[in-house]
């Protein structure tokens, strides 16, 4: 059944949304720390659990597949909800900050990358 | 008429958002395959296309929502909100092979607080370079420049005045823009084509939205490994930067 599917990925993702918010405020912040990630490896977890792989083309797959196949839409409708307004109008220093950092972060990407190929 | 329009489009918004995303995907792999011949992908253009409206929304409505600031597509709101955003981020783990995590799971680790220190350190020096003084200021632009959510979490604790945390979060802003728009331009150079690069380059760029939105706009398949990464990011930056960053400024200045 699909709907097993959708279940399976609805609890996970709050259960490690909830422990991320659990672990920030542990930590005194206002911010949820990994929730996303949490979830994201008790998904991949449950669904290679020996003796009973869910792939995509069974009934319950299905119904996880079809979410991540939504995944680009539902990036389009959060770019059409950003303040992007504000970001182009933030002021000069806002935006060479925002600029220098993202450029920097994308020169040291493949610096990384390679550590992370060596053997 | 109009205002049962409004009230019904909004008793029914994500049926309503659904459309006009749809509508959009259907324009962008249009223009993709006929004005970009093909070498843009479709969900890039959809993406950029979706920032150009929230602009245009923004400067119409002068709200913070993009075009869910209108009362008729307030659905978009809920399907490009958190909630959904989280949902589906998760959904792409399906069918993440644990190999591919494991093997750049130190790097991919290490690249978080690599990829925070660098934007604070960027953040504060751009700061310095536009004539503020004060290290709590200072701080919290180095803070918008790892997001716009650690931005304001670490003025609001330093107490800096609200035009530097609007600041802080126009620099947050720019970032997950540019990151959006600029990653699938630069993906091959920086060799962003395997899951071990797509770790690392979510942990040194950390803005969910932005790494989310540039890698669905370069490779849809890369999109968990970026994602796992990126979602500590914030929450490294907010412990961080009111303590640690903080007093490192403090003391260099």
């Amino acid at each position: 059944m699909p709907i097993l599917g959708v279940a399976l990925l609805a609890a996970c993702t709050l259960v490690g949304l909830f422990a991320g918010d659990l672990l920030g405020a542990a930590l005194g912040l206002e911010a949820n720390v990994g929730g996303v990630g949490i979830a994201m490896l008790l998904l991949i977890a449950l669904t290679n659990l020996p003796g009973r792989r869910l792939g995509p083309e069974t009934p319950a797959g299905s119904g996880v597949q079809f979410w991540s196949l939504m995944y680009i839409p539902i990036i389009v409708a959060m770019a059409a909800k950003q303040n992007v307004f504000a970001a182009v109008s933030g002021g000069v220093m806002a935006a060479v900050a925002g600029v220098a950092a993202t450029l920097a972060a994308f020169a040291l990407v493949p610096v990384l990358s390679r550590w992370a190929q060596r053997p | 008429m109009s205002e049962r329009l409004v009230k019904f489009a909004g008793d029914n918004g994500l049926l309503v958002a659904f459309v006009f995303v749809g509508a959009i995907m259907v324009v962008a792999y249009w223009l993709s395959r006929h004005a970009a011949r093909g070498k843009v992908h479709g969900s890039a253009i959809a993406i950029a296309l979706g920032l150009l409206i929230a602009f245009w929304a923004g400067a119409d409505t002068g709200g913070k929502n993009g075009v869910a600031d209108y009362p008729l597509l307030a659905g978009i709101g809920v399907l490009g909100g958190n909630m959904f955003r989280d949902f589906a981020i998760v959904s792409t783990a399906f069918g993440v092979r644990m190999d591919d995590l494991r093997k750049a799971g130190l790097i991919g680790a290490l690249s978080v607080p690599i990829g925070v220190i660098l934007s604070f350190a960027v953040g504060a020096v751009v700061a310095l370079a536009f004539g503020l003084t004060d290290p709590a200021e200072i701080t919290t632009i180095g803070a918008g420049a790892a997001t716009y959510i650690v931005g304001p979490v670490t003025g609001a604790s330093l107490g800096v005045s609200s035009q530097i945390i609007s600041l802080s979060i126009a620099a947050g802003l720019v970032k997950a823009v540019l990151v959006m728009v600029a990653t699938p331009l630069v993906a091959r150079r920086i060799g962003l084509d395997n899951p071990a690069s797509a770790m690392v380059y979510g942990g040194l760029m950390g803005t969910t939205s932005g790494v989310t939105g540039g890698l669905a706009a370069t490779d849809p398949r890369l999109v968990p490994y970026g994602a796992m990464t990126s979602t500590f990011y914030t929450g490294l930056g907010c412990l961080l930067g009111p303590s640690l960053i903080y007093l490192v400024i403090r003391s260099l200045l």
